[in-house]
């Protein structure tokens, strides 16, 4: 019989598991702090001089956000990886036969996954302090900006369990790693949707990321690149509602897709 | 109360229908084989019994619960071994133990004891501080075996458990596999390895295209084919072609082996050698080799499907006329 109790004590079995892989197996997750250091460096220095602000504004302290933002959102391939594994390896029906709860195992990995998340947040916004970075806002903003991200970290984990467990097709995680880059680009999360073609402006500013970043560069005090339109003006209640709707749809498809696998 | 019972159950998937009214039933304390070649629907059985895959129709009990209508309770009485090792590779060989059973419900100092048990009993103890990634092929097939034994289930599915293994560590999960049903765990074992049926098997059920096309005992399913057989080896071709006219029409000639083989009649096996040996020393044929053998599980397994692909076929002609 699964309660409550039993999904939150077979949840941290997963959870447990999980972090056991980055003790023993650290390459991972390293990569992925190095990864995200690396998109800083090369569109902070590579690019960074050559862009514009709307309005005027050192480019650093709009992008710091901005590649928080991104980290969180290609988190969606590293949970997908890690679920597409578990499937093929036979470990995902064996927990199935388990006399466990639906939600035991995508919780256990949520919280894993979110853990994970934290641990680069904080290296990256270390090494943007590092290189010029200010927080301009509380502390209480910020922690309301950190807390937005996971927000947003947590939907793209679902939307990656979700993705991991359905998506059968040999190099469906190939194409998801490939997709993610336009969809991270077209977004507030590099250059201001206000310099982009008017279609393409609209598209960026109703993609998720654009509003958490957004928000964020809001609550840090950093400048926005934003004048006017739907984001200048929602932008906080955009950050939350859009990970909510997202998590609405892809928590209850994930754990039917969990329990409808065979 | 039989641990396992089918009836007419059905699964279709796309345009393949993998299981086609199969009906099982397996009794308790007893191994019980699905032997069959590639999709004849023996995975999606065990799939299906172990709630996996819900069944289009039909009903299955395992344990006495009914597989569709209450899944979790089926859950608690069954173990799975799937056809890949479904093991954590990062993890060490009693952490795998350790945390299935404690995904099983056990409280975590029951579940290090019962991993110490299997890991000792399943002669694990050394490696079991190590990595599965470093296992070699039989270790992990018997640690993936162990995982579904943490909870002592009354019914153990093992889906083709030695596919892939070299012989020795095959003849190391047989073993396993005895003292599994010795401890009194009923085992439901897929395999198309028909030595493997024939060694461990009390009851083998042959599937093609997701129906029984025949059960019953190894030793019983290998009389339904027929008699012993005589084979003899000539000395060269020459010889071959002159045995094959002394042995008369019912010999079957495998020249690229140099074999006649004789199905020995209602008189049986020693009747049919001397009949054999008469003949050919009276025409003066030397023999380079004399057997006199049961027929293999292959032979019926071959002639069983060979005789459900006639009736597809029959089937076949009434449904298009």
């Amino acid at each position: 019989m699964t309660t409550v109790l039993a999904t939150i004590r077979q949840s941290w079995v997963i959870t447990w598991r999980d972090l056991k892989h980055w003790q023993r197996e650290p390459w991972g997750p390293v990569f992925g702090i190095l990864f995200a250091v690396m998109m800083l460096l090369i569109f902070g220095y590579l690019f960074g001089g050559a862009i514009e602000m709307p309005g005027g504004g050192a480019y650093l302290p709009y992008l710091l956000p901005g590649v928080l933002a991104l980290t969180m959102m290609f988190g969606i391939d590293g949970t997908m990886a890690v679920v597409t594994e578990d499937t093929k390896r036979g470990v995902t029906n064996r927990f199935r036969s388990l006399p466990m709860s639906g939600l035991a195992v995508p919780l256990g990995r949520a919280v894993a996954d979110l853990g994970n998340s934290a641990v680069q947040l904080g290296v990256l916004m270390l090494g943007g302090l590092l290189i010029g970075w200010r927080i301009e806002g509380s502390f209480l903003e910020a922690a309301v900006a950190v807390g937005l991200l996971l927000w947003l970290r947590l939907a793209m984990l679902w939307l990656g369990i979700f993705l991991g467990l359905t998506l059968r097709l040999e190099g469906a995680l190939t194409m998801v790693q490939v997709l993610v880059w336009p969809l991270g680009f077209c977004s507030s999360l590099f250059v201001s949707p206000e310099t982009m073609p008017g279609w393409l402006g609209f598209l960026a500013a109703w993609n998720p990321v654009s509003a958490t970043a957004t928000a964020c560069r809001d609550l840090f005090g950093n400048p926005t690149g934003i004048t006017s339109g739907m984001l200048a003006d929602h932008a906080m209640l955009l950050a939350v509602a859009w990970p909510a709707v997202l998590l609405a749809v892809f928590v209850p498809l994930s754990v039917r897709a969990f329990r409808r696998l065979g | 109360m039989s641990p396992l019972s089918a009836r007419g159950v059905r699964k279709r998937y796309r345009d393949t229908q993998a299981l086609d009214g199969l009906d099982l039933e397996v009794t308790a304390g007893t191994v019980h084989a699905l032997l069959g070649p590639n999709g004849a629907g023996k995975s999606t059985a065990v799939n299906v019994f172990a709630t996996l895959t819900r069944p289009d129709a039909g009903e299955v009990r395992v344990g006495g619960h009914d597989a569709v209508r209450h899944p979790a309770r089926v859950r608690s009485t069954i173990g799975l071994v799937g056809q890949s090792a479904a093991l954590d590779e990062a993890l060490h060989g009693r952490e795998n133990l350790v945390m299935f059973g404690r995904l099983h419900g056990l409280a975590k100092p029951d579940a290090v004891r019962r991993a110490g048990e299997l890991l000792d009993a399943f002669g694990l103890a050394e490696p079991g501080d190590r990595k599965v990634s470093g296992y070699s092929g039989g270790m992990r097939r018997r640690l993936d075996i162990a995982a579904g034994l943490v909870t002592r289930p009354q019914l153990l599915f093992l889906d083709e458990p030695t596919t892939g293994l070299d012989p020795r560590a095959r003849h190391e999960v047989w073993e396993m596999v005895r003292q599994v049903v010795a401890d009194g765990t009923t085992v439901l074992l897929t395999t198309q390895y028909l030595d493997e049926a024939d060694q461990l098997a009390d009851t083998v059920t042959v599937l093609g295209a997701g129906r029984v096309i025949a059960e019953g005992t190894p030793s019983a399913l290998k009389s339904d084919l027929g008699g012993d057989r005589v084979i003899v080896t000539a000395t060269g071709p020459d010889d071959l072609a002159r045995m094959a006219g002394v042995l008369g029409s019912a010999a079957v000639v495998t020249s690229d082996r140099l074999e006649v083989t004789v199905e020995a009649g209602a008189a049986g096996g020693g009747a049919a050698v001397v009949e054999v040996v008469r003949a050919l020393d009276s025409a003066g044929i030397k023999v380079d080799d004399l057997l006199l053998r049961r027929p293999t599980l292959d032979e019926v397994f071959l002639h069983l499907t060979a005789e459900s692909a006639h009736l597809d076929a029959d089937l076949g002609r009434v449904g298009s006329s």
